[in-house]
């Protein structure tokens, strides 16, 4: 277990949870803010990588794709806020499951019907397709860097955005308390309408700027949002820094786990053993981390509203 | 009167052509997973299934043919109860399809315990090639570690020393590392077992760089393989470390991984460019028909619905069953993949291939076949199959 070997690793792990921290984020903002369960969030990222395949297709370019599919995210994101969720808003939480759940089906089913079934992939951008050696024998791809740095700036504008600006601050004053927002003359619907299309986007943007690494097929979104829930739940729901601070730690544990659990199990029992011990503590540990945290914080890390 | 004659004469006529339907027709149940992430495999067994029925007239053996379709969502219980509809209330004649090893283990026992021909397109867990064979289960697929076996053979000819074997931590992915042992000799450097949907390899990646072995062999059906293959190439590994495969590089995953998996090797029982007149007519008209290319998948249930046609003329209809079975047994049919006979357990004895992933001239992405690995393939269970 060399230096280099645990710095890669060190890296592979920040990747992942800056991924999951784009899934995340939107997640704990449209939860946290507008107390809405919004189980379709996933199926938003699947709805982002898909427009960006036909846009790519359309314009031939990943830049034209990653605008119209952001674009065309946003719009269907607004479309389905105004059919289906903004009904929801006054339910019960259970109802907000149970509905946003229908919309995973209609939508992993109505994926199928457009596109098919088979899996389809976005080509990364000529731009950011060269790779850096990192160690011997392992190349890097410069998008992988690229991403890491796109979702160091989505968590510096939300930051900004939330505690800097008004609309930031209207949107934190509406979550405390909306019917005194609503009272000031401020249209709380119209404000969470902007909280839920911006979530939508991105989840848009995440799903997009996966396509090229990730494969894009019907239901690409389930396994992931169950990863973005278990962030959000040990960042605390409804904090933005919480999300990006558990991000990192989730996808730290997770690949660190993946890299060396097998054989750290090697140590104490026999390679047939450890091959039966290792994989299936490594899928385990976030659950483990994350029950952990709900034991001694039940709140999560970084609890939104305290009390 | 005459006219009244003829009229009374027409009306017996078609109450008998009714009633002579009704006795010669032929009811099938299909099942398939269509929903979720694999649904792909599931479409190519079924559209492939359906093109042979299509090409018969609608009419297997010459009896009007229906097809139920049913969606198994990769649910072996929810399979089950549809299973028990399509015996009892639909009162299907036959049953065929299934592509997951646990879906068949599911609903295998009800489906032969009733005593109804069942025609086996995909999964083929080794329960049911040994100890829990049964005479009314074919299968136009395989036994499961056929085609792993392939690669391990292939490895072991190739004159790999230390290979890595990575595969997802399920039944059928610890199944797939035995398969492929059975026949390499070398050194196993590491056995990597990822979670079942896994989406990044980079942590795995990384371990295959470092330890540097001659080869390895991978499999992670479905998405899970064409994110593999997509992030083998981004890694630079594609051209440095030999990729060997099972149910990773097909034609149900090209589509999405296209450029990165060209070169890369798997083993297979059927590639489209196999070289007799049967697969050549499959080819063409399966993409004349649906407009992608069949995988083994499709190749599976075509040549299922191939296999009920032929002997259901060999045994004049379905009325004897222990004639249709004989008659099934006997392969009476034309396999896409020519070479083709039934052993004592009612799985194929077939050849095996080293397959390669290729761009074809039009610009699709398919197999085709490098070698032939093992000639009449026997699986190896048959020994605890009771029968003989």
């Amino acid at each position: 277990m060399s230096a280099t070997l645990l710095a890669v690793q060190t890296l592979n792990g920040l990747q992942l949870g800056i991924l999951l921290f784009l899934i995340a984020a939107g997640l704990t903002l449209v939860f946290g803010v507008m107390d809405f369960i919004n189980l379709a969030h996933g199926v938003q990222y699947m709805l982002g990588a898909y427009l960006a395949v036909a846009a790519y297709a359309l314009t031939g370019s990943f830049w034209g794709a990653l605008v119209l599919a952001l674009i065309g995210a946003l719009g269907l994101g607004l479309l389905l806020e105004l059919l289906v969720f903004r009904h929801l808003y006054d339910r019960d939480h259970l109802d907000q499951v149970l509905a946003t759940f229908g919309v995973i089906m209609f939508l992993n089913e109505g994926v199928k019907v457009v596109w098919g079934a088979a899996p389809l992939s976005l080509p990364m951008p000529d731009l950011l397709s060269g790779s850096i050696v990192l160690m011997d024998g392992l190349l890097y791809p410069v998008y992988r860097i690229a991403l890491i740095g796109a979702g160091l700036g989505v968590a510096l504008l939300l930051y900004v955005l939330v505690s800097r600006t008004r609309a930031g601050m209207l949107v934190r004053a509406g979550a405390t308390n909306p019917a005194m927002v609503g009272a000031l003359g401020v249209n709380i619907r119209r404000l969470f309408m902007l909280v839920f299309g911006f979530g939508t986007m991105l989840a848009g943007f995440a799903g997009i700027l996966a396509a090229p690494i990730l494969v894009v097929e019907p239901g690409m979104g389930d396994n992931l949002l169950i990863l973005a829930f278990v962030v959000i739940v040990i960042g605390g729901i409804g904090s933005i820094r919480g999300a990006f601070l558990a991000a990192l730690i989730v996808g730290l544990v997770d690949t660190l786990g993946r890299g060396f659990a097998t054989d750290i199990a090697k140590m104490v029992l026999s390679p047939s053993a450890a091959n039966d011990v290792g994989p299936a503590i490594a899928s385990m540990l976030i659950y483990v981390l994350m029950a952990g945290v709900l034991f001694f914080r039940p709140t999560g890390l970084f609890p939104a509203r305290s009390g | 009167m005459k006219r009244k004659m003829t009229a009374a004469l027409a009306a017996v006529a078609l109450g008998v052509s009714s009633l002579a339907a009704e006795a010669e027709s032929l009811k099938i149940g299909f099942l398939a997973t269509l929903s979720g992430p694999p649904a792909v495999l599931g479409i190519q067994m079924r559209d492939g299934f359906l093109l042979g029925v299509k090409e018969a007239g609608d009419k297997l053996g010459g009896l009007d043919t229906e097809v139920l379709v049913v969606d198994d969502e990769l649910k072996p219980d929810g399979a089950l109860t549809k299973v028990r509809g399509l015996l009892e209330r639909d009162k299907v004649d036959m049953m065929a399809g299934v592509v997951f090893s646990n879906v068949m283990m599911a609903v295998y026992k009800p489906i032969v315990g009733s005593e109804t021909i069942f025609v086996g397109a995909n999964a083929g867990p080794s329960p049911i090639a040994g100890k829990a064979c049964s005479p009314y289960f074919f299968t136009t697929s395989y036994q499961n570690d056929q085609n792993h076996e392939a690669m391990g053979k292939h490895a072991e000819d190739a004159g790999y020393k230390r290979m890595i074997v990575m595969a997802p931590n399920y039944q059928a992915g610890k199944d797939s590392i035995a398969g492929f042992k059975r026949h390499f000799k070398g050194e196993i450097v590491d056995e990597i077992y990822t979670k079942l949907g896994q989406l990044d390899f980079s942590s795995e990646l990384t371990k295959i760089a470092a330890a540097k072995p001659d080869a390895v062999f991978v499999f992670m059906p479905g998405g899970m393989g064409v994110n593999l293959v997509k992030q083998y190439a981004q890694a630079g590994l594609a051209g440095n470390v030999p990729f060997l495969s099972a149910f990773t590089v097909d034609e149900t995953t090209l589509p999405a991984t296209q450029d990165t998996a060209v070169g890369l090797l798997a083993g297979a029982q059927w590639a489209p460019d196999l070289d007799n007149a049967a697969n050549k007519a499959f080819v063409a008209s399966f993409e004349a028909e649906y407009g992608y290319a069949p995988s083994l998948y499709a190749a599976q249930g075509y040549d299922a619905a191939r296999l009920i046609d032929g002997a259901l003329k060999k045994a004049g209809g379905k009325g004897d069953k222990a004639a249709l079975m004989a008659a099934l047994k006997d392969a009476p049919f034309e396999s896409v993949r020519g070479d083709f006979s039934f052993n004592t357990n009612h799985f194929p004895i077939q050849d095996v291939y080293v397959v390669k992933a290729v761009k074809r001239e039009d610009g699709k992405y398919v197999t085709q076949t490098v070698e032939k690995v093992f000639d009449d393939k026997i699986d190896a269970y048959v020994g605890e199959c009771r029968m003989k």
